[in-house]
C-alpha cells in the first residue's frame, strides 16, 4: 500500500456561517488530556465495588448456592443472590405504542428469581471494599442447578423458525405480486443462501455504573445509551418516583447499540447500593460484557431474483431466519432494504425467528441493513455475472422512481448520483470484467460495490434555549453522546439559528435533569434535537423581540421577525438592528428562556401522541432514507488466502452534512466496523451448552490500525426536503454495504463467492 | 510511585495492577480499563519513556520507575503536539481508547527513533526506517479504536513524526 494523504473532504454546506463547516469537536480537549470523566470514574467517598457471578448452564434452577467462602472473604461487605435480594419489580411487557417500553435487556427479574435463562446470567452480585476483593470472592460463589433440556444451537433450530410478528416500528416483510411464479419463469436467476454470524458492540469502554441512594432519592452513572431509558425503569424496578432518580453520562465510550437498553449490570449495582447502603461501583469485565448484554442475531438468509436478460428485475425473494432469547429480544429487519431498493415487478420479503436459551440479542449498528444488505447486494451482483453485465449498470436498470413495494414517493433520492461520482473518482470503468484477472505478485487484486442504505427518521425531544446578557447562548437537553459529536453540531445549529457566534454557545447533554431526549439510536439523535432546538430558538428570537419592542429607544421596535436575520449576535434589518445581550441588558433582564416539549405527566402523554401520530402520517406519506455506493479494492494471497482491504471510497447520499469534520469520522467508523463484520468478526456459540466461546478481544477480532486503509469518504450534500436542515442521520448508513462490496471484491480478485460470513483464509483455500 | 514527575505514597496488595493503582488509588482515572487482559491498549502507559499495558502489569513491580500517563503528557499548560494533533484530525470520537493510543504513539516514536523495526520493515537491519503509514499502522495494531477513528489517529501522528 502506498502512502497517501488523508482525501480532502468533498462537499461542505452553506447553509449557514457554521452549519457545514468542519470544527473541531468541543469536547476534544478533555478527551485528549485524560479528564473527561466516565460512568466507572466519578469519585464518591466509601465506595464499594460489585462484581456478577455467572451462570454455567442455559437452563434449569438453582437448586443452592454457597456463598460462605465468599462472604468469608477479608473486605466482603455482601453477596446477593436470589435468596436475600430484596423484592424488585418484574420489568413490564412491550407496548407497541410506548418507545420506553423497549428498555428492558430482557424479561429476567435478576437476582428475584432461581430460573436461569441462558449460559451466563448473573446469579450473584459480590459487594466489597476493593474491587481485589469483590473479583476474589466471585470466584468463591458456588452454584449447583437442576439443569433442564436447553435449545441453544441455532442453525439446528432454524428449520422450527416462525414467522415474526409485524411491529410499528420494525417491518417484518410483505409481498408484490407473485415473486416465487415470477422466479421459476425468469430467463435468467440465482437463488443463494448466505449466514451470518453472531456479533458483539464491543465498545472499548465496557458497561459501567456508579450508583448511590440517600433515601428513596437515586443518582446513577451509567455508560448509556439512553438515560431516560434508565431513569423510567430503574423507577419501575424499584418502586420509586422517577422524579427522585438522576441518571448522569455525559461521557460514554462507545455503545454501537449494545448501551440502548437497561441490562444486568446497571440494576444490580443499584440493587447493590439499595442494600449495603453504599455508593457501589461496577465496571463489567470484557466476559461480563459479553455474558450480560445481548449481540446481533446470527441469521440465515435466502435471496432469489429473477430477471430478463436485459437485466430488468421480474422478482425479488428476501427471507430471513434470525433468533430471539426466549426471555426477550429484538427481531432483527433483515429485508428491510430490500423492499426499497430494486424495481423489481414481484417482491416477497418475509422474516422469521427462533427463539433459544440464550441471551435476549439487541440492536447493534444498522440492525437488519448492516447484514441484510450483505445478502442482497452479493445476490445482484451474482446475478450482475450470471447476465454478463456490469453490477453498477444492473442497479442503475432497477433504479425505481417510486418505492417498488407500495408506490410512495421517496423524500429525496441521490443513488444514481453516488454511483455515478463513485465510479468516476474510484476509476471504475478500468476495471477488468471477468475474475481473476489482476495480479500484483503474491496478491490477486479485485474490487468491488455495494449500495448502502439505511432509513431515516425522528424521536421526539424536548429543548431549552436561554441566551445571557452577557450574549452567551445555553442549549440544553439530555441527549446522548458516544463519539458522534453531538454537542457541537447542535452548537453549531444553535449558532446559526440565533446568529451567534459558535464559541458563545454552551450545550449541556447525558442527564435526566435536562430537558427529556430520545434515546441515541436509529441515526435519529440529530434530526430529532435539531428539530426543537430550531424551534426553540425561532421562539427565543420573538422572544427577544418582544422585549425589544417595549423600549421606544430600541432600533427594533415595531419589526417584524419575518423582515430581520439573525447575526452578529443579535437581530438586524439591513445597517440596523441590535444585539441579544444589548436589549436584555437595557431591559434588565439577565436571560431570556425559551422551551419546546413539556416535561410533566399531561404533556409528555400529549407530546407522544401528536409526535406517533405525526410518525405515522409521515411514513404514510414518504419513504426517507439515507444510502450511498460503496466501492472497494482488496488483495487476496494467492496462496494463505489472506484478505486484505486495499482502498475504500464511499459516497453517501446523507442530506446536509451539520460537522464536515466529526460526520467524515463516523461515516468512516461505520465502514471500519463493516470491514469487521466482513473479514473477521464473530462470536462463536457453544452447540452444546450454550455458552459464548470467545468473550474477549484476543479472540473476537475487532478491525486494527493495521486492517484499515485510507477511507475516502464523500458526500453529496443535498438537503432531504422533508428533515430538519435538510439532514437524513449519518450513524449507520456507511456499515451497510460494507461487507457486500468485501464479498464482491474478493470474488473479482480470485473467482470464489463467500456467502458465509466472515469471510476468513479458510473459506478462500 | 512515581507518576507524572510526582511521587506518591501508597499502600497495595501485591496482586494490584499497576492499571487498578492508577486509577483507584491515585485517581489518576485518564488510563483505561477496556478488556483488563492485555488486549485492547487502552491502559497503554510509559514507563522510563517505553509503553507497556499497565494492565498486565503489577503495580509493586514500579516502584522506583518513572510513569507517565496520558495527565502527564502535557507540559506544564502546553498540550503535547500529538493532543493537539489528534484534535485538529479528529483522531477519536468516544474517547476512551484516546489515552492509550496517544500514549502508546509518544512510545512508538521514541522506538522508531530508536532504530527499531516492525513487523512490516523490509530489512531487519534497517536503522533508519521511513515511517510510512503502513509502519505507523502496523506499530500502533496493539492499540483497539472501536469508533473506527484510525484514519484520524495515523494522519496525526504522521503530522507530528514529520511535521
Amino acid at each position: 500500500m502506498t502512502q497517501v494523504q488523508n482525501p480532502p473532504v468533498v462537499g461542505t454546506t452553506s447553509t449557514g456561517k457554521y452549519v457545514g463547516r468542519a470544527i473541531d469537536r468541543v469536547d476534544g480537549a478533555v478527551k485528549t488530556d485524560g479528564s473527561a470523566t466516565f460512568a466507572a470514574e466519578v469519585p464518591y467517598a466509601n465506595l464499594a465495588h460489585a462484581v456478577l457471578v455467572h451462570s454455567t448452564v442455559s437452563r434449569g434452577r438453582i437448586t443452592a448456592i454457597d456463598t460462605t467462602a465468599a462472604t468469608a472473604l477479608d473486605g466482603v461487605i455482601s453477596v446477593i443472590t436470589h435468596e436475600n435480594a430484596v423484592p424488585m419489580r418484574p420489568p413490564a411487557k412491550v407496548s407497541p405504542v410506548d418507545i420506553d417500553s423497549m428498555a428492558p435487556g430482557t424479561m429476567v427479574n435478576y437476582l428475584n428469581t432461581d430460573e436461569v435463562s441462558w449460559n451466563g446470567q448473573p446469579i450473584a452480585v459480590v459487594v466489597a471494599e476493593t474491587l481485589h476483593a469483590a473479583h476474589e470472592a466471585a470466584s468463591l460463589v458456588r452454584a449447583t442447578y437442576d439443569v433442564q433440556p436447553s435449545t441453544v444451537d441455532f442453525k439446528a433450530e432454524a428449520p422450527n423458525a416462525e414467522p415474526q410478528p409485524s411491529s410499528l416500528i420494525l417491518p417484518s416483510g410483505g409481498s408484490k405480486g407473485d415473486a416465487e411464479a415470477a422466479l421459476a419463469a425468469a430467463p435468467v436467476s440465482v437463488d443463494l443462501r448466505f449466514t451470518t454470524p453472531m456479533h458483539h458492540h464491543n465498545a472499548i469502554e465496557p458497561h459501567a455504573t456508579t450508583a448511590a441512594w440517600d433515601g428513596d432519592r437515586l443518582t446513577v452513572h451509567d455508560a448509556s445509551q439512553s438515560v431516560v431509558w434508565i431513569r423510567k425503569h430503574l423507577a419501575h424496578k424499584f418502586s420509586v418516583p422517577a422524579e427522585g432518580i438522576r441518571v448522569i453520562a455525559p461521557f460514554v465510550g462507545g455503545g454501537f447499540g449494545g448501551k440502548a437498553n437497561v441490562w444486568a449490570g446497571t440494576i444490580l449495582t443499584v440493587l447493590a447500593a439499595r442494600m449495603t447502603g453504599r455508593p457501589v461501583r461496577m465496571l463489567l469485565t470484557r466476559e461480563g460484557v459479553y455474558r450480560t448484554v445481548g449481540g446481533r442475531t446470527p441469521t440465515i438468509q435466502r435471496v432469489a431474483l429473477g430477471a430478463r436478460p436485459d437485466g430488468h428485475l421480474t422478482s425479488l425473494i428476501h427471507t430471513s431466519v434470525s433468533q430471539l432469547g426466549r426471555v426477550g429480544g429484538m427481531a432483527e429487519p433483515v429485508t428491510s432494504q430490500s423492499s426499497h431498493l430494486y424495481a423489481a415487478d414481484n417482491i416477497l420479503l418475509k422474516q422469521d425467528v427462533v427463539k433459544l436459551d440464550q441471551i435476549a440479542n439487541t440492536s447493534m449498528r444498522a440492525p437488519g441493513e448492516a447484514i441484510g444488505t450483505y445478502a442482497i447486494e452479493v445476490a445482484i451482483d451474482e446475478l450482475a455475472s450470471e447476465l454478463g453485465m456490469d453490477p453498477i449498470a444492473l442497479r442503475m436498470r432497477n433504479e425505481p422512481e417510486t418505492d417498488p413495494m407500495h408506490g410512495r414517493k421517496f423524500s429525496h433520492r441521490m443513488l444514481r448520483e453516488a454511483y455515478a461520482r463513485g465510479a468516476e473518482r474510484f476509476g471504475w470503468a478500468d476495471r477488468a470484467p471477468v475474475p481473476g484477472a489482476t495480479r500484483d505478485g503474491r496478491w490477486l487484486v479485485g474490487t468491488g460495490v455495494a449500495t448502502a442504505y439505511h432509513p431515516s427518521f425522528q424521536l421526539r425531544a424536548n429543548v431549552t434555549v436561554r441566551v445571557s446578557v452577557d450574549g452567551g447562548v445555553l442549549v440544553r437537553c439530555g441527549f446522548q453522546e458516544m463519539g458522534m459529536g453531538g454537542a457541537t453540531a447542535q452548537a453549531q445549529i444553535a449558532a446559526d439559528a440565533l446568529g451567534v457566534p459558535f464559541e458563545s454557545v454552551r450545550v449541556e447533554y447525558g442527564d435526566t435533569a435536562l430537558p427529556l431526549a430520545p434515546m441515541a439510536g436509529g441515526s435519529a439523535q440529530t434530526a430529532s434535537v435539531a428539530t426543537s432546538l430550531l424551534a426553540a430558538c425561532e421562539k427565543l428570537k420573538k422572544s427577544v423581540l418582544e422585549l425589544a419592542g417595549k423600549s421606544p429607544e430600541s432600533p427594533l421596535r415595531g419589526a417584524r421577525l419575518a423582515d430581520l436575520s439573525a447575526r452578529d449576535g443579535g437581530l438586524f434589518h439591513g445597517g440596523s438592528g441590535e444585539t441579544y445581550a444589548s436589549i436584555l441588558a437595557r431591559a434588565g433582564v439577565p436571560s431570556v428562556d425559551e422551551a419546546i416539549g413539556s416535561e410533566t405527566k399531561l404533556g409528555n402523554l400529549v407530546g407522544n401522541v401528536k409526535f406517533m401520530s405525526k410518525f405515522m402520517m409521515d411514513r404514510r406519506r414518504w419513504v426517507k432514507a439515507a444510502c450511498g455506493a460503496q466501492f472497494c479494492e482488496v488483495r487476496v494471497d494467492v496462496d494463505t488466502g489472506e484478505v486484505r482491504v486495499s482502498r475504500w471510497l464511499g459516497v453517501f447520499d446523507v442530506g446536509t452534512v451539520i460537522n464536515a469534520k466529526t460526520a467524515t469520522s463516523q461515516l468512516r467508523g461505520g465502514i471500519v466496523m463493516g470491514i469487521g463484520a466482513a473479514l473477521s468478526e464473530e462470536s462463536l456459540v457453544d452447540p452444546r451448552s450454550g455458552r459464548i466461546m470467545n468473550p474477549s478481544l484476543a479472540e473476537y477480532h475487532l478491525p486494527v490500525h493495521a486492517d484499515v486503509p485510507t477511507i475516502d469518504v464523500e458526500y453529496l450534500d443535498v438537503p432531504d426536503p422533508t428533515m430538519p436542515l435538510g439532514l437524513l442521520g449519518i450513524g449507520e448508513v456507511s456499515i451497510t454495504g460494507v461487507a457486500g462490496a468485501i464479498a464482491n471484491a474478493v470474488h473479482h480478485a480470485t473467482g470464489k463467492r463467500v456467502r458465509d460470513l466472515p469471510i476468513t483464509l479458510d473459506k478462500l483455500l | 510511585m512515581r507518576v507524572n514527575g510526582v511521587t506518591e505514597k501508597v499502600d497495595l496488595s501485591p496482586q494490584v495492577s499497576l492499571l487498578d493503582a492508577l486509577r483507584g488509588e491515585l485517581g489518576l482515572t485518564g488510563t483505561k480499563k477496556g478488556c483488563d487482559q492485555g488486549a485492547c491498549g487502552a491502559c497503554t502507559v510509559l514507563v522510563d519513556g517505553e509503553r507497556i499495558n499497565s494492565c498486565l502489569a503489577l503495580a509493586v513491580q514500579y516502584d522506583d520507575r518513572d510513569i507517565t500517563t496520558v495527565e502527564g503528557l502535557a507540559d506544564g499548560g502546553e498540550a503535547h503536539p500529538l493532543q493537539r494533533a489528534f484534535i485538529r484530525n479528529d483522531g477519536l470520537q468516544c474517547g476512551y481508547c484516546t489515552s492509550g493510543q496517544l500514549c502508546s504513539a509518544v512510545g512508538m516514536l521514541s522506538e522508531h527513533a530508536a532504530g527499531a523495526p516492525s513487523a512490516v520493515t523490509e530489512h531487519l537491519c534497517d536503522t533508519d526506517v521511513v515511517l510510512s503509514d503502513d509502519e505507523i499502522r502496523e506499530r500502533m495494531s496493539g492499540n483497539l479504536c472501536r469508533c473506527g477513528a484510525y484514519n484520524g489517529i495515523v494522519a496525526s501522528i504522521r503530522e507530528v513524526a514529520a511535521p
